[in-house]
């Protein structure tokens, strides 16, 4: 039976099922999970897509993060469990204190929707353990609120523990500290990502084909397990 | 305060009423008290005066309108025709589609953020309530001069708008266009655009059947945004010294609209509802009235029981507000625990708010009191009808002579460089990236095609690949030079651009943008826009399925530019057959499809350099535009191109300038004839091909099948636009160009 990857909808997410597709386009199982829930037994790992969670009115993530299925996945990341946030799912897994640091509005103050270059550069978490080191990809990148930020000491550790997994290339598009795209924890199970992996998954729909390694490289890591 | 009462209204039948106040006439009002035998309740009034409103009663237009059903070409793709919340064609493989353009020009201009924002949610709403997934949004915008101070505070704000809201819902915005003209100075054009797809038997209707079926109101609470919204704004002119008008602009909730729309999907999954309406302009009034009308009996409305945000609101403005966000659905009592438990899912308010009955007549009561007892369809469907005069304006046949043919062209090789520069880089033609890069292309994973692309294309079916394509165009000093003409070309380049994707053209929108009809100019303008567009619509075989007309667009006396935006939507089965417009290799033999004429009033080229409006448009060719057509159809099917892009503003140096862009690669163009006019002529069924030279014969001989001309202009390749011609040859390398061409917006905009 091939492995079965929950895609969280909230109320106001909006790239659920294109998660849904990429983990399917990845020989995994898609399974539909809904914010109330807390029952996480039927799943192998976690996609927390993008969107707009409860509207963002607040704060990107904040209301998002005191879901009822949030405190399941905060119990089953701490556990293990692969969990993957892209765009809102970043700004949810950063509010729910499983990434460090925090996603703001970005330096220009407007929304930007572009092809984005990345570096990869872990290559050893959950989700991007299917890329070489210093890969260079391109997918999209699409928000409001994607500049990262964290103090000074937090970002030196990332950069010493090797859990920035990808920067911004030839351009940093919002002002993220040192071009950061995406970032890891300490066990590599939990990532958030800004850019968009499950919009570079198919031919003639997206940039490239780049994004499906993310979603590969968690399908490997689940088969091997 | 005192309820105004039908009981007190019989009473006194001589009260004073502020129906002018409300945009009615006097006219208007007399009718309303035939129709009631009394004078109405001030309820009554405020439903009337809205639903009598120009932009919900198309008092003015409907006599034009009509043209477009009867001179429908004879098609089985239509669905659902004209006068439905919006059109729905066949697209094969049992799949519907349903498309429409509306305005939201006048709350854009008073608060850009917010009316560009209710503009989408409002179009949105209309494709659900067909029982459709809205799948893709696009935005024909117009604005004054790109450097006027104005500009500076309305297009920043109406594209934030838009993003805003249009990415918050998960639609990917796929097209549209951004055309700058001092005409729009005082009051800029904020069309909105969505389609959704459904499946055949899935198709929903407004209407209000069966005798004891329950209304039930259901989304966002009701409060104080908007009232008047439509007849105060929508239906009149903007005077410079007039009142602040700002409390009359809806205010948007994204978020609530998205919810709204997964609820309702679910609900129309389970088949639990008997017809459904959006609370869009006059809200309440609206849809009340409209789906009594469209029933087969009554209704009766308790109006005590709609939700609201402001305890305060009296019941005239409870029938008023333009709140957003809200649906009004009719469905059998025992499907209502059901409903209602989708609701709570979604965390949607929904309440009864009434039932249908069999009397004929829509009453409504508050706090036990009836204050409204009217017949349904004389709200909603039999108001004022205006057969408005109409007479060429004086001025129209000097301006019909003053041709650009004796305008100075350029001569030298410098002088060529430059114009081709200028041109690159104005900002009707400059690259539009500062704003479609703050709208989400990417969201549902279907977007085969977008913005810059000649027309927008999105996947309906993961399995079958089959998609559509949307273009809107509107050329409208065209229209102003000839307005006949002028409506034609705009259907023949949106068709156009539609077929260089690949895709089939099918069915057509529209969204006619006009001053006031009080105007026997502007009337005259309005109508032979109508009868060009519907006699063309005839000839391509592609029927009007629905669209918008808005008026009172002018500042003072001055009207608009007449701006008829028609959008054409196509059908290709396999999207990934489609083509684009960039470059993809070096050594492709460059091919112009179509005859060039020397057409050069009205063109871009006119207007930029010269800053000159006069003459007559370019010829239509209707017919050419058909063969055009299947040449790009056929061709793409069997994959014989490698890039396409249609000819229109800006000519044959803008389109492979473009490519060129599009693609990081030059090309050489070899010329025959004079550079200018192959270089800058605006002559329509024209479009550019790229092919391999192996595919050049073929290509060739396609063409010739369908009697298309054809002419091998130039190769790609290398890291210029070179042009040779009999009369001048110069270069210009691509990064150079790049600069010029994606400099304009951000230095105007980026602060």
């Amino acid at each position: 039976m091939s492995p079965r990857v929950g895609v969280v909808t909230f109320p106001g997410s909006l790239d659920d099922r294109d998660a849904q597709r990429a983990i399917r386009l990845a020989g995994a199982e898609p399974v539909a999970l809904w914010h109330g829930t807390t029952d996480l037994s039927k799943v192998d790992a976690v996609v927390l897509p993008g969107g707009f969670s409860y509207g963002d009115y607040l704060r990107a993530g904040a209301i998002a993060r005191f879901a009822p299925i949030m405190a399941s996945i905060i119990d089953a990341a701490n556990d293990g469990m692969p969990v993957f946030g892209i765009c809102n799912g970043f700004q949810v897994l950063c509010e729910s204190h499983l990434l460090p640091g925090a996603l703001t509005r970005n330096d220009h103050l407007h929304f930007i929707c572009r092809d984005q270059k990345l570096r990869i550069e872990n290559t050893t978490s959950a989700f991007t353990s299917g890329f070489n080191t210093n890969q260079e990809i391109v997918i999209p990148l699409k928000n409001g609120e994607g500049s990262y930020i964290a103090d000074e000491r937090t970002l030196d550790e990332l950069e010493a523990t090797g859990r920035i997994i990808a920067r911004y290339i030839d351009g940093n598009p919002n002002g993220s500290r040192r071009d950061i795209a995406g970032i890891t924890n300490e066990a590599g199970n939990v990532v958030g990502l800004m850019p968009h992996p499950e919009h570079a998954v198919e031919a003639g729909f997206g940039p490239s084909l780049d994004g499906l390694t993310f979603f590969t490289s968690v399908l490997s890591r689940l088969v091997n397990a | 305060m005192s309820i105004d009462t039908t009981a007190q209204a019989s009473a006194t039948p001589d009260a004073q009423q502020p129906w002018s106040e409300l945009g009615l006439k006097a006219d208007e009002y007399a009718r309303i008290k035939v129709i009631l035998g009394r004078r109405p309740t001030s309820a009554e009034l405020a439903m009337y005066s809205v639903m009598w409103s120009e932009h919900c009663s198309y008092k003015s237009s409907k006599v034009h309108l009509r043209q477009f059903g009867d001179k429908a070409p004879k098609t089985d793709a239509l669905l659902v025709g004209m006068g439905e919340n919006a059109g729905v064609v066949d697209v094969g493989d049992g799949y519907a589609v349903t498309f429409k353009v509306e305005s939201h020009n006048h709350p854009s201009y008073v608060e850009p953020y917010q009316g560009a924002a209710t503009g989408i949610g409002g179009i949105v709403r209309d494709i659900l309530t067909m029982g459709a997934r809205p799948v893709a949004v696009m935005d024909p915008l117009r604005f004054g001069p790109a450097d006027a101070q104005d500009t500076q505070r309305v297009l920043p704000g109406i594209v934030a708008g838009i993003g805003g809201y249009g990415n918050c819902l998960g639609l990917p915005n796929i097209g549209g266009e951004v055309v700058f003209d001092q005409s729009y100075l005082g009051n800029p054009l904020v069309n909105a655009l969505c389609v959704g797809v459904m499946k055949h038997e899935d198709i929903l209707l407004a209407t209000a059947s069966g005798t004891g079926n329950l209304v039930v109101l259901f989304g966002a609470k009701t409060g104080g945004d908007g009232i008047g919204g439509v007849s105060v704004l929508a239906s009149e002119t903007f005077d410079a010294d007039g009142p602040a008008k700002r409390p009359s602009v809806q205010v948007g909730d994204p978020f609530t609209e998205k919810v709204l729309i997964e609820c309702c999907l679910e609900i129309f999954a389970e088949d639990i509802i008997v017809g459904i309406q959006d609370l869009g302009g006059a809200g309440i009034s609206c849809a009340t009235s409209e789906l009594a009308s469209n029933g087969d009996g009554g209704m009766h409305v308790i109006l005590d029981a709609v939700p609201l945000r402001d305890a305060t609101l009296s019941p005239e403005e409870i029938l008023m507000s333009e709140s957003q966000e809200r649906m009004c659905a009719i469905l059998e009592p025992t499907n209502l625990d059901r409903f209602m438990e989708i609701c709570a899912k979604w965390d949607v308010d929904a309440v009864v708010i009434g039932t249908v009955n069999s009397s004929g007549r829509l009453t409504i009561e508050w706090q036990g009191e009836q204050i409204v007892d009217v017949p349904p369809r004389t709200v909603a469907h039999e108001g004022p009808v205006y057969n408005r005069p109409f007479s060429k304006p004086a001025s129209q046949d000097a301006l019909a002579a003053n041709s650009a043919a004796s305008l100075a062209r350029p001569t030298s090789a410098d002088e060529f460089v430059e114009t081709v520069l200028t041109l690159v880089g104005s900002p009707n033609l400059a690259d539009k990236s500062w704003i479609t890069s703050q709208y989400d292309r990417y969201v549902l994973g279907n977007t085969a095609s977008a913005t810059p692309e000649d027309a927008g294309m999105v996947r309906i079916d993961d399995s079958t690949s089959r998609g559509v394509a949307i273009s809107t165009d509107c050329n409208a000093r065209f229209t102003m030079l000839n307005p006949y003409l002028g409506a034609q070309l705009a259907l023949s380049e949106a068709y156009r651009n539609v077929a260089a994707t690949g895709a089939r053209p099918l069915a057509v929108t529209n969204c006619l943008n006009f001053g006031s009809p009080e105007d026997p100019s502007v009337m005259w303008q309005f109508s032979e826009a109508v009868t060009g567009l519907a006699d063309a619509c005839l000839t391509l075989g592609v029927p009007v399925t629905g669209g918008n007309v808005s008026f009172y667009n002018q500042t003072g006396e001055t009207a608009i530019l007449p701006t008829p935006v028609v959008g054409v939507l196509g059908v290709i089965e396999d999207v990934h057959t489609h083509l684009s417009h960039g470059l993809p290799a070096d050594g492709l033999t460059l091919i112009v499809l179509g005859e060039t004429k020397a057409e050069f009033d009205g063109s871009e080229w006119a207007h930029v350099v010269h800053a000159h409006l006069g003459g007559q448009p370019p010829q239509p060719d209707l017919e050419a535009e058909r063969q055009l057509a299947e040449v790009l159809i056929s061709a793409a099917t069997d994959g014989m191109v490698s890039a396409a892009h249609d000819l229109s503003d800006g000519g044959l140096a803008q389109a492979v300038v473009e490519m060129c862009l599009r693609g990081n690669r030059g090309a050489t163009l070899t010329l025959s004839g004079d550079a200018f006019t192959g270089l800058w002529s605006e002559s329509v069924a024209r479009a550019v091909v790229a092919v391999t030279p192996e595919q050049s014969a073929g290509l060739l001989a396609l063409a010739q099948h369908h009697g298309v001309p054809a002419a091998v202009v130039g190769t790609s390749g290398g890291s210029s636009f070179v042009v040779n011609a009999p009369d001048v040859t110069f270069s210009i390398e691509v990064d150079t160009l790049r600069e010029v061409h994606t400099a304009t917006l951000p230095a105007l905009f980026d602060h």
